[in-house]
């Protein structure tokens, strides 16, 4: 299956910068290191050979669109579709630029969870076939069903088939029913006060700033964040938590009704900080206030950014 | 002859009493990973690391330090007067700091303690530090130490090395501090032949396991404008997402900025790790940014390390190999692959 698309990929790239429809195309090529692929952009038809896809594939390329002005050619599956819907709507890119190379998707492995599986033994290689990968090290081997080792966010993804595409790479994926993606949500929200608090502090304490989670994320394309803003200086820039927790609480509360859930923050961040915490409530907020998931419908605008003259609520009418 | 061969419990426990003459610290697991904490009285040390996920940069040069201090008091005399932030420097032991982060520290002291310019935080900290290393039996596929003058068991930038012989340590002394470090440590045995063959063949089978390479050779010879101006950078740093993630955990990346901070009538002037990664690094008082674009940012980086050290201060480069940056990069940059273009790049 990886391999199918990763030679489908190939040749539908090659084929779209050879007929001229595309100016370069962006997938992933085969990292250096096992399980983290990069993000490569190529503009000659001979070099498609580099683009590869499997179950590593956790960087939203999303984020190598905001403000192209050529032709791209990009691979999208559910997540990375539905941000691209949103850099639609948000004009950070037009629709007619993109030639969307659909991939439906059966999620990216936590690779977090694999070293914990193999008892943070060195991995050499991982080799992924018919649902199930193969880790080899110095002295083991051992072989893991994909679907116990999804990443957290694919492991309750409802929307993995991609929602906009000009070609379509293989069959639809049947979507995911009756997942209870907001069970963790529901266990902080019940906690007191003090105890929420505590959870957010005891989950940012090892932060660096190095804002991974941030950079990754597709949603934070402001051209100065708020964080480096200096004129006037908002935030501090030292490790005190209160600055640190601004950043963490006031980017998640940017992304309110646009995230998408990709997980790529969550994977970026080298202090392995469940970063999503702080979005998923928001997510959740979303779905129960305004029946919203972000990025499905290029034509409606996300409920943070609308005005409405007949809106139900009394408020803001 | 101090050297010692000491059981590992006898080590931990010894570590725990020797705490009155220095100030310890040690790897400790935090959830997935290692990191240096000082040692307290319910910490549990854990040597059971490849390396620790952050260098041991910070126990000398901390992410965020308060350098001066004054009062933002109208009424006082001494409004606005700033002076030195008083700190103490006592005697401080890293253990089990890898042989790679130790030449980071020698790497970073041409930077931080040169004839022009001495850092009086950085050495004084540096200099009450006693590093205690830990031999790597089992180095990773991303270190490449041995192609930028280290070695899994490099003694050189070391005060005492630690050889992990299964159930016991072997210690050497291998300067006074480190001698006299040892010769305060209780339990143990003096070193016996057994153990120094051991230890032999442990470096010797760690030492081949060195198999990644860091191509840099012929970088010195290169002319500055030319890898300046060389064509590959939009593509190097395509993938970038400009985290500081590579220089954060990098043991030799000592870059800084100053901030002065005031909450109520106390200012404290504090200097924070800052990143090249980041636009705001360079961005003058102007709105004018010399770095505005990715690349740029990508190949200071890379240029900073492989080229402008190599020529300034005729030490190699700039990376003591641990390959943290490599493994922990998001999107998979690879400095070994980059050094390569630089290294093989004829300008024609």
């Amino acid at each position: 299956m990886m391999r199918e698309h990763t030679e489908r990929i190939r040749e539908t790239a090659k084929r779209l910068l050879k007929d001229g429809k595309v100016d370069v195309f962006i997938g992933y090529r085969k990292g250096s290191v096992p399980m983290i692929n990069e993000p490569v952009s190529i503009s000659d038809p001979e070099k498609t050979g580099l683009l590869h896809w499997d179950s590593n594939c956790g960087l939203n390329l999303c984020n190598y669109l905001t403000k192209r002005t050529d032709r791209i050619g990009i691979i999208a599956n559910g997540c990375n579709s539905r941000n691209i819907v949103t850099h639609i709507i948000e004009n950070q890119i037009k629709r007619d630029q993109l030639y969307i190379v659909g991939i439906p998707c059966t999620g990216m492995i936590d690779l977090k969870a694999i070293k914990r599986a193999v008892k943070f033994r060195e991995i050499h290689d991982v080799e992924e076939k018919d649902g199930r990968f193969i880790v080899k090290g110095d002295g083991f081997e051992e072989t893991f069903e994909k679907s116990d080792f999804l990443q957290k966010n694919c492991a309750t993804c409802l929307h993995r088939n991609p929602v906009i595409y000009d070609e379509l790479l293989g069959d639809k994926v049947p979507e995911q029913k009756g997942m209870e993606t907001f069970r963790d949500v529901k266990k902080i929200e019940s906690m007191a006060g003090d105890d929420k608090w505590g959870f957010f502090n005891r989950l940012i304490s090892s932060c660096i700033r190095c804002y991974a989670c941030r950079n990754a994320c597709p949603l934070c394309y402001c051209s100065t964040c708020f964080v480096d803003e200096a004129q006037p200086q908002w935030v501090g820039k030292s490790t005190d938590s209160t600055d640190t927790m601004t950043f963490h609480i006031l980017r998640a509360f940017h992304c309110a009704g646009r995230c998408t859930d990709c997980g790529a923050c969550e994977r970026a961040c080298p202090m392995g900080i469940n970063v999503r915490q702080f979005t998923k409530k928001l997510n959740k907020d979303a779905l129960e206030l305004f029946s919203w998931e972000a990025g499905l419908d290029e034509g409606q605008r996300p409920p943070m950014d609308v005005y409405k003259t007949d809106d139900y609520n009394d408020f803001i009418r | 002859m101090t050297d010692k061969v000491l059981s590992k419990k006898d080590w931990v426990d010894t570590l725990k009493t020797i705490r009155n003459s220095y100030r310890i610290f040690v790897p400790v697991r935090e959830g997935d990973f290692h990191n240096f904490r000082p040692l307290e009285d319910e910490t549990i040390p854990n040597f059971d690391f490849s390396n620790t996920r952050l260098s041991p940069k910070s126990i000398v040069y901390p992410q965020s330090e308060r350098i001066f201090e004054c009062l933002n008091d109208p009424e006082s005399p001494e409004k606005g007067i700033l002076k030195e932030a008083e700190k103490d420097y006592p005697p401080q032991a890293v253990i089990g700091i890898r042989p790679c982060d130790a030449q980071a520290f020698q790497i970073v002291k041409k930077n931080f303690d040169n004839p022009e310019y001495r850092d009086p935080w950085w050495v004084q900290r540096f200099e009450s530090a006693i590093l205690v290393g830990l031999g790597c039996n089992a180095p990773c596929p991303t270190c490449f130490c041995c192609s930028v003058g280290g070695g899994p068991f490099k003694e050189d930038f070391l005060d005492v090395l630690l050889y992990d012989l299964g159930d016991r340590y072997f210690a050497k002394g291998l300067t006074e501090k480190g001698r006299v470090f040892i010769s305060k440590t209780k339990g143990g045995a003096p070193a016996d032949e057994k153990a120094l063959k051991e230890a032999k063949t442990l470096s010797a089978a760690a030492q081949d396991k060195v198999t990644a390479k860091i191509p840099s050779g012929r970088l010195g010879e290169k002319a500055v404008p030319a890898l300046f101006n060389a064509p590959f950078w939009e593509e190097v740093a395509f993938s970038c997402i400009n985290c500081g993630t590579c220089t954060f955990l990098c043991p030799t990346c000592w870059c800084f900025d100053i901030q002065d901070e005031i909450y109520g009538k106390q200012v404290d002037r504090i200097r924070n790790w800052d990143t090249c990664m980041s636009p705001l690094f360079t961005l003058e008082g102007s709105g004018h940014n010399p770095r505005e674009k990715k690349f740029q940012r990508v190949r200071q980086r890379f240029m900073h390390k492989l080229k402008y050290y190599v020529d300034r201060f005729k030490n190699g480069v700039q990376c003591s190999g641990c390959g943290r940056c490599v493994r922990y990069c998001p999107v998979n940059i690879d400095i070994r692959r980059v050094a390569g273009l630089m290294n093989e790049y004829k300008n024609e």
